[in-house]
């Protein structure tokens, strides 16, 4: 079926790349002009929607999700640009179809933020759901942290196929109950885990602070025993410097990883459970030889845009690590030991960050102690100063302008492997610099 | 042993001006948006003052301890304020007494909501509150959220960020911390923020309070030191990091 918006679609879509527009008006416009063109499209796909959502990981996930499905032969569509709400998906189908409106593509897998992914499902009923985290993040938008869980909830109750749930997040688990059993037409569930040894590594933000220094997961019954948490298909049993175990058909698979930090490495665990879920139902059972191909695929998955990026800097690496909420944080600091690095935080606190930094508060950096922080920047760099100062941490300097801060930082830590914890729109910044005297990936 | 605890091992055999017990109520299930950050504030700055902290948690259902010298309260979400709802009536007459007869407290949102006359939610429902404050607060649709300024008559400009949709009216035996100039405080009409009743501080804001307004610490400290020992010897706390800290925060959008 031929439809007229497509083409016009198409045409703001070049023009606005042209005018080096913001990648979201194409799609705003084939939204009023033909409000049916994403869900006409999405549901043509045979092996139909998968929807991605959780407060932290997001973007590094549905990458891993769909070099995954990309390894068994699925052709996939995804919004890479990170356009997660429901007109930036518009804008990038545009970017896919033919003139005739027809997308080349088995399966769709797609990131989306909570409160856009709800109205997303209300369009287009995805057949399969992965649900990550619900952390302390963006509160200043949805207020409370169980609104953030119901808007979960939301996704899972319309997804048709399969619902993936993190098992050792309280509130992502307690989704299963709210789902219709399978007899009466609901969707089957599906989790990813941790091994026992690992979880006190993540603490979800009710057991953040109980008391003291204590940074355990001790308060949160589940999270010690687990005991009583539902059996996983895929389990992350170990992580090394440059390996992980997985645990899935009941055999543990070792792989050397290219992504860093544990926090990532959990959520490829997250998306090999999806991906074999696509995989299964597609018809092309996972057999051995596919299993196989699927871990290979996962020890090649690079980190996505500034999660865990690493860059060289004079020769040496320079690592940028993106931290937006207080779990993201510590888990930054625990997944990136400051030992033998060079360290700059740069914390801003504009509306893609942010504007609360009560956040900084929850977040214990007695870990960086030892060594110091050398350089603290962005907007609210003395928010985090007076931050360090509490915590008894060494602060070698204070500088808010982040291309000044960074220069000062790496003429000053020579020949020393550098890391900077970043806010979103500080990454920006840094990677703006850094762009200027190595080469950094370019986003599209 | 650890440097620190050598550290506070020295501080209290040789050098300490004496022992400052600061409790934290219901820290599991009231403890939001960096409320952590006010007992960490306490904790160094008695400290830095030449005192011994000693920071004590209470949570429902715990033996309550004796002596404490200061106390503090935050936030929490709804299902946070249901769970300790009973345990905090229980504990009501007592914590009243302790307010009337001059101890130092620092209530924040929903603690400060609690530690008045009642919460009635916008389905009508009422929580009784426990009365230390006379204030009353209305649960409304409208969530007043962003950066806050305010002018306080002891404290002067006090910086901190609000996430509340309780609308607090206060009632005459109460006066409140401060006038707004930026933000909304108590409610969307009165333009005043928090509460102060004896040594009772009650506010909305979050950010954590006390780090960048380093004043209202020290009014806790001083309180409990003088009310404890007779006298409040002041150390010098270096507060150059919180005057830098102020004089951005001031500058940012709501
Ligand atoms: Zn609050």
């Amino acid at each position: 079926m031929f439809s007229f918006s497509v083409p016009l679609g198409k045409l703001v879509r070049a023009a606005s790349r042209l005018r080096g527009g913001g990648s979201a008006f194409p799609g705003l416009v084939v939204e009023k002009i033909d409000p049916r063109f994403m869900q006409r499209t999405l549901s043509s796909l045979p092996f139909g929607v998968a929807v991605v959502s959780g407060t932290n990981g997001k973007t590094t996930t549905t990458k891993m999700v769909v070099e995954l499905l990309e390894s068994q032969g699925l052709k996939v569509f995804t919004n890479r640009t990170g356009s997660n709400f429901t007109r930036g998906v518009a804008a990038a189908l545009l970017g896919a179809v033919d003139w005739r409106g027809q997308l080349d593509a088995d399966v769709a897998v797609l990131e989306l933020d909570e409160a856009h992914a709800v109205h997303f499902v209300n369009m287009v009923q995805p057949r399969y759901s992965l649900l990550l985290n619900v952390l302390r993040d963006q509160l200043d938008r949805f207020g409370e942290i169980d609104k953030t869980a119901q808007l979960l909830e939301r996704i899972a109750v319309k997804t048709t196929g399969t619902v993936v749930l993190n098992r050792e997040d309280p509130r992502v688990l307690r989704i299963a109950s709210s789902l219709k059993p399978q007899a009466d037409g609901g969707p089957s569930v599906l989790y990813f885990g941790l091994d026992t040894s690992l979880r006190s590594t993540f603490p979800n933000d009710d057991d953040m602070r109980s008391s003291g220094s204590d940074t355990s997961a001790a308060s949160s019954p589940t999270a010690v025993d687990g005991s009583d948490l539902p059996p996983a298909d895929v389990v992350l049993r170990r992580v090394g410097t440059q390996d992980a175990d997985f645990e899935f058909d009941g055999e543990l698979v070792s792989t050397r990883m290219k992504l860093r930090g544990v926090y990532n490495i959990f959520n490829a665990a997250a998306a090999l459970a999806l991906a074999r879920a696509i995989v299964t139902a597609s018809g092309r059972q996972p057999s051995m030889a596919d299993g196989d191909r699927l871990v290979k695929a996962l020890s090649e998955v690079a980190p996505a845009f500034g999660r865990g990026e690493s860059l060289v800097v004079d020769g040496q690496p320079l690592d940028l690590v993106l931290v937006k909420n207080p779990s993201g944080f510590r888990l930054g600091l625990k997944s990136f030991p400051a030992e033998g690095y060079a360290t700059m935080i740069a914390i801003n606190d504009n509306y893609a960050d942010g504007r609360d930094m009560s956040w900084l508060w929850d977040v214990d950096f007695e870990s960086l102690r030892q060594d110091g922080v050398d350089l603290v920047s962005g907007v609210r760099a003395y928010d985090m100063a007076l931050r360090l100062q509490y915590d008894d941490v060494p602060v070698g300097g204070v500088e808010t302008d982040i291309p000044a801060a960074l220069a000062a930082f790496i003429s000053g830590a020579e020949g020393k492997p550098k890391r900077v914890f970043c806010t979103y729109t500080a990454m920006l910044a840094i990677r703006r610099e850094l762009s200027k005297i190595t080469a950094v990936e370019v986003v599209s | 042993m650890s440097a620190e605890e050598s550290r506070m091992e020295y501080v209290s055999n040789h050098a300490s001006k004496g022992t400052i017990r600061v409790l934290q109520l219901y820290p599991r299930d009231m403890n939001i948006y960096g409320d952590w950050g006010n007992a960490l504030v306490l904790q160094q700055r008695i400290r830095w003052h030449g005192y011994t902290p000693e920071l004590l948690e209470y949570n429902v259902d715990d033996e309550f301890p004796d002596d404490v010298d200061i106390i503090l309260g935050g936030g929490g979400q709804d299902s946070g304020q249901l769970i300790i709802q009973d345990d905090l009536q229980a504990r009501g007459p007592m914590l009243r007494d302790m307010a009337e007869d001059g101890t130092p407290m620092l209530v924040i949102c929903g603690l400060y909501q609690l530690f008045g006359r009642f919460f009635k939610t916008s389905s009508g429902t009422i929580i009784p509150g426990i009365g230390i404050l006379d204030v009353e607060t209305h649960g409304s649709s409208e969530r007043l959220i962003g950066n806050v300024t305010l002018d306080s008559p002891e404290f002067g400009e006090v910086l901190g960020y609000e996430n509340h949709s309780g609308q607090t009216t206060l009632g005459p035996s109460v006066r409140p911390l401060g006038m707004v100039s930026k933000g909304a405080g108590n409610n969307s009409k009165d333009g005043h923020e928090g509460a102060r009743y004896r040594n009772v501080v009650a506010s909305y804001l979050h950010g954590s309070l006390l780090p960048k307004n380093p004043a209202i610490a020290d009014f806790l400290i001083r309180t409990a030191a003088e009310r404890k020992y007779g006298t409040f010897l002041p150390g010098h706390p270096d507060d150059g990091f919180a005057m830098l800290a102020r004089e951005h925060a001031a500058r940012r959008p709501r």
